[in-house]
């Protein structure tokens, strides 16, 4: 909301001073793809990820002179193509402003990120301060990746299958329940209790009698993910459902609205952000319930990759699931806040988000 | 007098009556102890007549404009619109806070076409929302959501939004209470043209005296604790309305030095002594 003296502003210029002020995002959207509206990138912005490479590299090419060559070539080819990017990316953000924003934003990042290796690779391989076979070296990470992709593929893709199924199942069981909760006193009365009680059981203290009751090791899976995200979901509905402002109410009684529009018009949206917080609340349980589902029962998955490489102590092997699995969670993260900010596209400006 | 006889534009069906009304709520600290926040009220509002009720906090104002709209049931009594008894909320008798309380999730544009599709009539009448847009002077906004708002110019989406369903009785709470000085005034004009080009018959809760003399065809002065009717004051002057004739200026002395000695004595003075 506008403060009082702003809203007199805005009201003396009436329509013009308005318009401005809501039009103004898309204006400066529009600016920004002038080359010459967006200030040059600093040069030690544009240089940060070469020198980071170059001396991960030096690095790198000192140490792996005593190990054999098969296992350090790719890493070196990785280091190269990251350094040919940057080059490339530094001459075309010349012409490009979008690209330019990007690195503005990401440069330090990467940075930091290829110093990281490089400061890894030099415990590991270079100083040896770390015991060998759990802490292989990026090279070896690397190299187990590609050796290993297509089951590290098949992995994944099993993965997303059963955490999609079970993350679906539980939003929708928890919406139904959320919204009958949060609506109805008599639902409310009667679901509460149980949502209190059996609700806060980590899903995957279920997994011993999941065993036994389900007919399939999967099947088992996906309801104890749907049961991890019908927990926080269901909860933070319920109480959307059940704050939203008795004003919106009224005022849609006034309007006419019957029972329908008073709960999928009024009160469901009202209840969006509080939805959300849920949805991404149950996100996280479910990545948990996912991982730990696949590593005692199902035989496939990135949880089971990882316990089966322990298995054959290919530490290299448990590293790769790990990177894989932090840019497959954070991608899906990712997904969810872009429905958000479609959705809640409303609260723009309204809380910082 | 008013020049045009309401009665006369409007139909008797959007007349008002208020019967011997009486509401009680349970006291906020102990539910066993009732407050009596309205007693025996009764009060008649001609079809397309212009009321405006006044009087310190706490007097039910508010709580009458909800036994009217239907949102709350009166304890004891009856209100009718034309013959019919009010048993509910309903499209008919459309209502504005102070805080426009505007939909945030629904743009401009479907904030004003919320009612059309409660009562499922957007089929037929989706050309009125341009209308509306028009009518409070909104065409450009269509598209904006309700934070980019100005306050008086989300008080008069909340106007069209009521107006939409061509409501019988318009009840306003405060509409221009949280406007300043400046908007305020623009916005009496504004209510007082909607007023005039449509005849809806309108019940609006002010605090503001001048607010009360300037608009209404006629001002209900009520008194607190318990809530009840004092006093109804007729006013006989000419639209526009000057605020400094001196006919304005009487009746405002009289209905302040009324407040003073019937009122809350407290919120009496603090409005006399400005």
């Amino acid at each position: 909301m506008l403060r009082p003296e702003e809203k007199m502003n805005a009201q003396v210029n009436a329509p013009v001073e308005i318009i401005a002020a809501t039009e103004r995002p898309a204006v400066g959207e529009v600016a920004t793809s002038f080359r010459s509206n967006l200030p040059k990138l600093r040069l030690s912005t544009l240089l940060a990820v070469p020198t980071a490479v170059l001396i991960a590299m030096a690095v790198h090419l000192a140490i792996s002179r005593k190990e054999p060559a098969v296992e350090t070539h790719l890493y070196t080819m990785f280091l190269g193509s990251v350094l040919g990017a940057a080059i490339l990316a530094a001459v075309v953000q010349g012409f490009w402003s979008g690209l330019r924003r990007w690195m503005r934003q990401m440069c330090p990042i990467i940075a930091a990120a290829t110093a990281l290796l490089c400061i890894w690779e030099a415990i590991t391989t270079g100083l040896r301060l770390l015991p060998l076979p759990y802490f292989p070296s990026p090279a070896a990470v690397l190299q187990s990746m590609v050796n290993d992709r297509e089951v590290l593929f098949d992995s994944t893709w099993h993965s997303l299958v059963l955490l999609l199924g079970g993350y679906s199942i539980g939003v929708v069981l928890a919406l139904i329940t959320g919204i009958c909760i949060g609506w109805f006193a008599r639902a409310r009365y009667w679901g509460m209790p149980v949502l209190k009680v059996v609700g806060p059981i980590p899903a995957t203290a279920w997994i011993p009698l999941a065993m036994v009751v389900s007919p399939s090791a999967v099947l088992s899976a996906v309801g104890l993910i749907a049961l991890a995200v019908w927990f926080p979901v269901t909860m933070l509905t319920a109480s959307g459902i059940s704050n939203t402002r008795a004003s919106y109410l009224d005022v849609a009684r006034t309007l006419g609205a019957g029972r329908a529009y008073l709960i999928f018009r009024v009160a469901i949206p009202a209840a969006m952000p509080s939805i959300f917080i849920g949805l991404f609340m149950g996100l996280g349980t479910s990545f948990l319930t996912l991982i730990v589902a696949e590593t005692v029962g199902v035989k496939s998955g990135l949880g089971w990759y990882v316990s089966w490489a322990q298995g054959w102590a290919e530490y290299g092997k448990v590293f790769a699931a790990l990177v894989i699995m932090a840019a497959f969670f954070s991608t899906i993260m990712t997904a969810l806040f872009k429905v958000r900010d479609r959705v809640l596209v409303w609260q723009k400006g309204v809380i910082k988000w | 007098m008013v020049e045009i006889p309401p009665s006369i534009v409007a139909s008797e069906a959007s007349s008002l009556r208020v019967c011997d009304v009486s509401k009680e709520f349970p006291a906020p600290d102990d539910p066993d102890v009732r407050v009596l926040a309205l007693e025996n009220v009764s009060l008649s509002v001609a079809a397309g007549e212009l009321i405006s009720l006044i009087g310190p906090s706490g007097c039910g104002k508010s709580t009458l404009l909800r036994l009217i709209a239907g949102l709350d049931v009166p304890t004891s009594g009856e209100l009718l619109i034309g013959n019919e008894a009010i048993t509910g909320p309903s499209a008919e008798r459309g209502l504005v806070f102070q805080d426009p309380n505007l939909f945030p999730w629904l743009t401009v544009r479907h904030n004003i076409q919320a009612g059309l599709i409660a009562c499922g009539m957007l089929q037929q009448k989706r050309h009125e929302v341009g209308e509306f847009m028009r009518l409070v002077g909104l065409e450009g906004f269509a598209k904006a959501y309700p934070h980019h708002l100005s306050g008086g110019m989300a008080q008069r989406v909340a106007l069209a939004r009521a107006l939409i369903n061509h409501p019988k009785v318009l009840l306003l709470d405060e509409p221009l209470g949280a406007l300043d000085a400046f908007t305020r005034m623009r916005m009496q004009d504004e209510v007082l043209r909607l007023w005039q080009a449509r005849r809806t018959t309108m019940l609006l809760v002010t605090h503001d005296i001048d607010e009360a003399i300037y608009m209404s065809d006629r001002i209900v002065i009520m008194t607190p604790r318990p809530g009840k009717i004092e006093r109804s004051i007729e006013v006989a002057l000419e639209r526009p309305r000057d605020r400094s004739n001196p006919e304005f200026l009487r009746l405002r002395s009289d209905i302040l030095e009324f407040l003073h000695f019937a009122g809350n004595a407290n919120t009496a003075i603090a409005s006399a002594s400005r």
